[in-house]
């Protein structure tokens, strides 16, 4: 028999417990398995040609808006041995290519950027409300049906990878096309990158290609002393990159 | 108690059902992100059948290079073939986006100034894109 004390007690439980027969089944991909998967991208910089495809399929795919990007690729010189003032140009952030550079000497290459999918993300620690938050399988991701748009998290990304969506007034930026990769299909960007300079990884299958490469390669991430978990993986970064 | 039962029936009313299910975040919000369509089919499908262009692509420079880095986005196009079509691309502009000279592109890679090459003459004029090594009229092996 259950008095009215014990009942009272059970209350918070049930309504944990009832959240949970409420929540049902959320994953839209019935082959996907989160807790399967560990996503990253591997960009080979040796590779990159800065012809802007990716922005572009990124710009397409995703619907971001005219002059904002999910990714963007930079341009850089280096003067001989001026790594601490490297010049870096990326007008529209690459998407119409790059014009011929007025430089003649030092190093030049192309740094495309986007989302480092942070295992250790500062965004996501700042969101109030919980609207931008890491999956089990490692993307970072928004929610903007829950976004307040205050921007906390666009000023914590250490590496200004996200914006306030203009219209919608919510926080925007790559979701690692999640919508793609949870059915089996790589990233706009990687699909569209004619050199193969952006490869989508998947840290957790021993069998990814990519996964070879990185055993045998020097890649570095963008600004590891901030200990993000960044899990963009760059191969030939030179020290001058920001 | 009364406080007790107002925060129950106010937390149901404003918290998400699925808030809490997998993390501080809503669980059905994965869901809604996973299941937006896609507008790139992604290079499988094209192939399943474009086997023809896929066998002369495969024997060249650009066997690398998928479908629709060229071609745009093409889910529509497989969806129905017959009601989308997709419109071949100018290739004076569109060969010239990899191509063109530019210093800061790897050395090993392919570049040539365009207005001194080509003067705007298409590329396709000259070369078969889905394998630049063969001339026109060549046949394909």
């Amino acid at each position: 028999m259950i008095t009215r004390r014990h009942f009272i007690y059970l209350l918070p439980a049930a309504a944990v417990a009832w959240d949970f027969v409420l929540a049902g089944t959320p994953e839209a991909a019935p082959n996907y398995t989160q807790t399967d998967h560990w996503w990253g991208m591997l960009i080979d910089i040796s590779k990159c040609i800065g012809c802007g495809n990716c922005v572009r399929a990124c710009s397409t795919e995703n619907d971001v808006p005219e002059g904002y990007f999910r990714t963007w690729v930079e341009r850089y010189h280096v003067d001989d041995w001026h790594m601490e003032s490297p010049k870096v140009d990326s007008p529209k952030g690459g998407k119409e290519g790059f014009p011929p550079s007025s430089y003649t000497g030092g190093k030049n290459f192309f740094v495309p950027k986007m989302c480092n999918h942070c295992a250790d993300s500062p965004c996501t620690q700042v969101c109030p409300v919980g609207a931008t938050f890491e999956t089990r399988d490692g993307v970072v991701l928004v929610d903007d049906t829950y976004c307040l748009g205050c921007r906390y998290c666009i000023q914590a990304c250490p590496y200004g990878c996200r914006f306030l969506h203009p219209k919608k007034h919510t926080a925007e930026k790559c979701s690692l096309c999640y919508h793609r990769i949870t059915k089996g299909l790589t990233t706009a960007c990687c699909e569209n990158c004619p050199t193969g300079a952006r490869q989508l990884v998947d840290l957790k299958n021993p069998k990814d290609p990519a996964i070879e490469f990185l055993k045998t390669h020097s890649v570095q991430v963008l600004k590891p002393h901030l200990a993000t978990g960044a899990k963009v993986l760059y191969n030939g970064l030179d020290g001058s990159v920001r | 108690m009364v406080g007790f039962v107002l925060f129950l029936v106010l937390r149901a009313h404003f918290v998400p059902r699925t808030f809490g299910q997998y993390g501080h975040y809503r669980g059905a919000a994965v869901g809604e992100l996973s299941s937006k369509p896609v507008k790139f089919a992604g290079h499988q499908l094209c192939e399943g059948c474009h086997d023809d262009v896929l066998k002369v692509k495969s024997a060249g420079p650009h066997a690398h290079v998928n479908c629709e880095a060229c071609h745009g986005p093409q889910a529509k196009h497989a969806d129905d073939p017959g009601e989308f079509k997709p419109q071949l691309p100018d290739t004076a502009v569109l060969c010239a986006r990899c191509h063109e000279a530019n210093i800061a592109k790897p050395k090993g890679f392919p570049q040539v100034v365009s207005a001194e090459h080509s003067s705007g003459v298409a590329c396709k004029t000259c070369h078969i894109p889905h394998n630049p090594k063969q001339m026109p009229g060549e046949k394909h092996s």
